[in-house]
């Protein structure tokens, strides 16, 4: 590294250095830019080519392929910010079809209310109105703790806690009992690990209920369409 | 001892990021809470710290006195991203468990501190052993760190290491009906566990000065003896 530039009162070569030096600094920011621009656009095809098969992961993980034969990327729609579903974004529900007849609905949620914050959602909630299943898809609820709603963590491989929502609609646990049992409900909760277990359950039913109420509507939107709640 | 047998004693024990500098403790506390995540994310702090030393050896003469903090930043934050976008594009399965470790190194100051201390003032070869020591010393004890964590918290060790290594799967050390102890999970834990740590470097290396000091004076006093009278 070169040494400490040596202050003169010279006013010209004090703008000189001033000039050199913001001259240097611009050459190291467009270079290092540039290298990183050139990485992104690089790399940019396999990266979304992973994010799209990750996401055709996490909808396998709900809803087995084999109980539809549409095109699922194809067959979605546009969901705009819902709030009641703690979305914040722009999000997209694809629609799960056999023959042309529905099958399931595939869309993510969200619960702001776990122990550290957002606990993100993705459910399936089939035709009859039932959650066909939940997974959580993103945490950071306490490792050991209350990291047991992801089945990756839970130590219970056989049967684990997310699993006790599959196949369970409003008509076999009513609206009233969609709670943990902490909370007069009839889900299980972990002892001294609630927080996590009632954010996700809420935030279930509250999916649950939406798809419920929406769902004829957002099967009938043609394909690609934004989902408009109608004014009441 | 040789130059760089000094620059790896000094990364490994004597100038340890963390028990004697202790440097980077955002990630540190953050990340430690069991093995796999630890080991993690300190091989993805080596590979940055040898490259952004790398690199900063390399432009050391380029870059006016002045303004080196800066260029050293957008170097590291260049190199980081670089890291991250091609991790992501060729070893997705791997980033998809350590990708969250690789953003939260910028955060780690010690990056900063070693291209300062040692990088823009020594050569290409001595810069790249130094990234390379100065990680391996702070991948030892993060994993120390985390292997504590685990094994107190909730009884297990490489717990999560299927997500890594798909064939593989943790141990369970203490009995299953071990109930765990939260605290040693949470941030507190880090701390008390950060302190223990701190404290038995201490304690080794007062025991090492307390010795050499001994043999100093016997060999004094042996010389005083031999002395002629």
């Amino acid at each position: 590294m070169s040494e400490p530039i040596e202050v003169t009162h010279r006013e010209s070569s004090v703008l000189r250095i001033s000039v050199r030096t913001a001259a240097i600094m611009l050459a190291f920011t467009l270079v290092f830019t540039a290298m990183m621009a050139g990485t992104y656009k690089a790399t940019e095809p396999l990266v979304a080519a992973s994010a799209l098969a990750e996401k055709l992961r996490l909808i396998g993980e709900v809803l087995p392929p084999g109980g539809y034969d549409n095109d699922l990327m194809a067959d979605s729609i546009i969901l705009p910010r819902q709030i009641i579903l703690g979305l914040d974004d722009e999000t997209r529900i694809w629609r799960a079809r056999k023959g042309g007849m529905p099958v399931a609905l595939v869309f993510e949620a969200a619960a702001l209310d776990g122990y550290s914050g957002r606990i993100s959602l993705i459910q399936a909630v089939d035709a009859d109105g039932r959650l066909l299943a939940l997974r959580v898809t993103a945490h950071k609820e306490t490792p050991g703790l209350g990291d047991y709603i992801d089945p990756k963590k839970d130590k219970n491989k056989t049967r684990p806690w997310i699993t006790q929502f599959s196949n369970l609609g409003f008509d076999t646990v009513p609206r009233k009992k969609w709670r943990v049992k902490k909370d007069g409900g009839r889900f299980d909760q972990m002892t001294g690990a609630t927080i996590s277990a009632r954010a996700v359950t809420n935030a279930s039913g509250r999916a649950l209920a939406w798809a419920v109420e929406h769902r004829d509507k957002l099967f009938a939107l043609p394909a690609n369409s934004r989902f408009e709640e109608s004014k009441p | 001892m040789s130059a760089y047998k000094e620059i790896a004693w000094n990364g490994i024990w004597k100038q340890n990021t963390i028990l004697a500098q202790v440097l980077g403790l955002c990630p540190l506390l953050a990340v430690s809470s069991n093995l796999v995540n630890a080991v993690s994310l300190g091989l993805a702090t080596i590979v940055v710290m040898m490259l952004s030393n790398f690199a900063i050896s390399a432009l050391r003469a380029l870059i006016p006195y002045e303004i080196r903090i800066p260029v050293f930043i957008l170097i590291i934050a260049a190199l980081v991203t670089v890291i991250d976008l091609a991790f992501n594009a060729f070893l997705h399965d791997m980033y998809l468990v350590l990708g969250i470790f690789i953003p939260l190194i910028v955060t780690n100051c010690i990056v900063l501190a070693r291209v300062e201390a040692f990088a823009a003032k020594n050569g290409l070869r001595a810069a790249t052993l130094d990234g390379l020591v100065m990680g391996i010393g702070f991948v030892w004890v993060i994993a120390l760190l985390g292997a504590v964590r685990e094994l107190i918290g909730q009884g297990t060790l490489f717990s999560g290491i299927e997500m890594i290594f798909p064939t593989l799967s943790g141990f369970q050390i203490l009995p299953v009906e071990y109930p765990g102890f939260l605290i040693a999970m949470l941030p507190p834990g880090a701390f008390f566990v950060l302190g223990l740590l701190i404290a038995g470097r201490n304690w080794l290396d007062a025991r090492a000065n307390e010795r050499m000091r001994e043999q100093r004076t016997h060999h004094q006093v042996e010389h005083a003896t031999s002395a002629p009278a």
